[in-house]
């Protein structure tokens, strides 16, 4: 093996880790909602996506960084999350499995529907000066605007870690998804702290939208891509882990670099769900998921 | 008693109803050909149907298509030209079907002569309606060679095959390197992996050895059409060290292309785009800035030198002030153009007329870069030649031919941190 080969290995892989790091966040969001709510949100994609447009729209009309308006987004979504929670997602908590998934497959739409009407079907991005930029260290080069998403995505893991392991209603959170009737026994507010969960979870994937912009333009059908993406990834690392779905990011962010490297690009996803059957096949709960009863 | 008859208003009602019933009923049951006589009439005007994407995925390039020929008339009248058209658009919606029973609605509107597609599979389409209904089509956009191999005889093609858009793309590197005296050794091609650009993969590697060129192709790097990030092919392309990148792109992916470039800090002797999209759109020049600059695209283009393109270009900035003129406007307005001296110099808008004009015309004043419009008897237009045109000031400019240059070229491309770069 060539010194040059190796070096673009090793920037393969360092890419690889900063993209994971923005996946790991995107997944997380669904992985905290399911972990606490046993819901899958099959429109996560979707409010994602509405988190890019946000951004899109504070850099376009009003001139404000996606980095900046990341927190007021993330408030936006946190609230948007639980009121959506409380008045069209609660009632189907415990219902069956398909009317959830036709449920959050016709918000989905919906959303579709409303980028189309309200931004129209061209692409928009952002176009910071940044985006040129790049870090040099000895050999390496590292993207600036990855860098900067990598970052605030690690900072922002960190701050859910603390929420769910240092603040009461992250521990009533957590003791609500270990054992829903102990909850209620206590007297926990069940259905208050689901809510706040989903909106925790849709906080999450609005910051992964904003920091997502800066390094993709968006379109209305750029969602359904990143719902597969999500639960790929979530899949992979354990359906319910937040350390599951932070490490299963890294790892479809790498493999990905890696595969376009060593093979061809355009095969890269290929080489994601080559990773999602092989999990499914040898480890079904995911890498850091706990096994059924 | 006599036998006259009286016309009350019913009876008038009835006569009416009953004389066009049975002209409606004879146009019905006329033979094909006469059927099309007696929907066209002998109107005074010229009708056009303009069949273009202006929905759909192809919305964007096909809405520039139809900026080129909503200022014809405004055109013609500033070139003293003694024609005005009747234009009538039609929208494929990017679909085939559609496309072709857009072109079956103009025709039996009375329109006299098509114009259309931009895309190859929805002019194949209306081509066959055209062939059937025995109207000409004169297409404006559109490289699929079989559209002037199958015998057609109703059809005319404006715009050069996929085979001659290459070669002469990659003609012109060879003058690219001669004028400045800088030839690169080494070079590699990055495409989409679509329909388009495995079309243009397979068509170079096929030219390349006829074409005798001076640099090897060291790599072939395929990437999705719909790809978010090519962080990892612009690594590959740059581990090649390859000193020239030919990209066929479309504009998203071009704009990421460039993007990764700059921020890996690769700079190759040049960007040589040999006959795709992308790199001389509006978006990209406007979104890509400084970066953008100095980038080559060998297309079909037109010519600045040109009385009409001068006055096409006064036109159309009156009229959409903040849109681009480029090769897809520039071809629609020829198409229209092309009805135009049909229809003036077969005195007639009888299909058979003007197919038999259009067969014998010879334009020497139009817009695009290259010789007199004429047909050969596939129907194709061999004299349209490809221009070199670098992106100078934020503007797509001609450099080679020299007989059409605006600007001297510039390659090989300044670095990304140059001054010139502003």
């Amino acid at each position: 093996m060539t010194a040059d080969f190796l070096l673009s290995l090793a920037q393969a892989i360092t890419k690889g880790l900063l993209t994971g790091m923005v996946y790991g966040l995107m997944a997380l969001g669904l992985s905290v909602i399911f972990g606490v709510m046993r819901v899958v949100n099959f429109a996560h994609g979707e409010i994602m996506v509405v988190g890019m447009y946000l951004a899109w729209m504070g850099f376009e009309y009003l001139q404000v960084s996606p980095m900046l308006s990341l927190p007021v987004i993330a408030l936006i979504f946190f609230g948007a999350g639980y009121a959506l929670q409380r008045a069209v997602i609660s009632p189907f908590i415990g219902r069956p499995e398909h009317q959830q998934f036709l449920l959050l497959l016709a918000i989905a739409i919906l959303l579709v529907n409303a980028y189309l009407v309200v931004a129209g079907p061209d692409s928009r991005g952002v176009q910071m000066e940044s985006q040129f930029d790049s870090y040099e260290l000895g050999p390496f080069v590292f993207d600036a605007v990855r860098v900067h998403a990598a970052l605030t995505a690690v900072v922002i893991a960190g701050l859910l870690w603390l929420f769910f392991t240092r603040t009461r209603t992250g521990k009533s959170i957590r003791a609500a998804a270990d054992n829903n009737l102990g909850a209620l026994v206590v007297g926990l507010d069940v259905r208050r702290l689901y809510a706040f969960t989903f909106g925790v979870g849709a906080a999450c994937v609005g910051a992964a939208g904003a920091l997502m912009i800066t390094i993709i333009p968006v379109t209305p059908f750029l969602a359904a891509e990143y719902t597969l993406l999500a639960f790929v990834i979530v899949i992979v690392g354990g359906l319910g882990s937040m350390t599951g779905a932070l490490a299963g990011g890294l790892l479809i962010g790498v493999s990905e670099a890696v595969a376009g490297l060593l093979l061809q690009p355009s095969l890269k996803s290929m080489v994601s769900f080559g990773i999602l059957i092989l999990v499914l096949l040898l480890r079904p709960q995911g890498l850091f998921g706990k096994s059924g009863p | 008693m006599t036998g006259r008859k009286t016309f009350t208003r019913r009876r008038l009602g009835h006569t009416a109803f009953g004389g066009a019933a049975l002209a409606g009923a004879a146009l019905l049951g006329a033979p094909l050909p006469l059927r099309e006589a007696f929907a066209q009439g002998a109107p005074a005007n010229l009708k056009v149907g303009l069949l273009l994407p202006t929905s759909g995925l192809q919305a964007q390039i096909g809405q520039a298509c139809r900026r080129g020929a909503d200022v014809a008339n405004d055109v013609f009248a500033d070139m003293k030209m003694p024609v005005k058209l009747e234009i009538v658009n039609y929208d494929t919606e990017t679909k085939p079907d559609v496309a072709r029973t857009q072109a079956e609605k103009a025709i039996d509107a009375g329109c006299h002569i098509l114009v259309g597609a931009f895309d190859s599979g929805q002019t194949i389409a209306i081509a066959q309606v055209c062939e059937q209904r025995g109207v000409p089509l004169v297409v404006n956009i559109a490289a699929a060679p079989q559209i002037t191999e199958q015998g057609y005889k109703f059809v005319v093609r404006n715009f050069p095959t996929a085979p001659m858009l290459i070669t002469g793309a990659l003609s012109l590197h060879k003058e690219i390197f001669k004028i400045s005296g800088k030839t690169p050794k080494t070079a590699v091609l990055m495409s989409v992996n679509d329909t388009f650009g495995t079309a243009m993969i397979n068509g170079i590697k096929a030219l390349f050895p006829k074409l005798d060129m001076p640099y090897e192709l060291v790599d072939t790097i395929s990437y999705d059409v719909a790809a978010k990030d090519l962080s990892v092919e612009v690594a590959k392309a740059k581990a090649t060290k390859a000193e020239l990148l030919l990209p066929v792109s479309r504009l998203n992916d071009a704009k990421l292309l460039v993007q990764e470039m700059v921020k890996q800090r690769w700079e190759p002797m040049g960007v040589l785009n040999p006959g795709a999209p992308g790199l001389y759109e509006q978006d990209f020049l406007k979104t890509m800035g400084k970066y953008g600059e100095y980038m080559i695209s060998n297309v079909p283009w037109l010519d600045p030198k040109s009385a009409m393109t001068q006055a096409l270009e006064k036109r159309h900035a009156a009229k959409f002030p903040n849109d681009q003129l480029d090769l897809n406007g520039g071809f629609t307005f020829e198409g229209v153009l092309i009805a135009a001296q049909a229809w003036l110099a077969a005195k007639s808008t009888k299909p058979g007329d003007l197919m038999e004009a259009l067969r014998k015309i010879k334009i020497d004043q139009h817009v695009m870069v290259g010789g007199p419009i004429q047909f050969d008897s596939k129907g194709q237009n061999v004299n349209i030649k490809a221009a070199a045109v670098e992106n100078l000031k934020r503007k797509p400019t001609v450099v080679l031919p020299l007989e059409s240059a605006a600007a001297p070229l510039v390659f090989p491309m300044p670095p990304w941190n140059d001054k010139r770069r502003t």
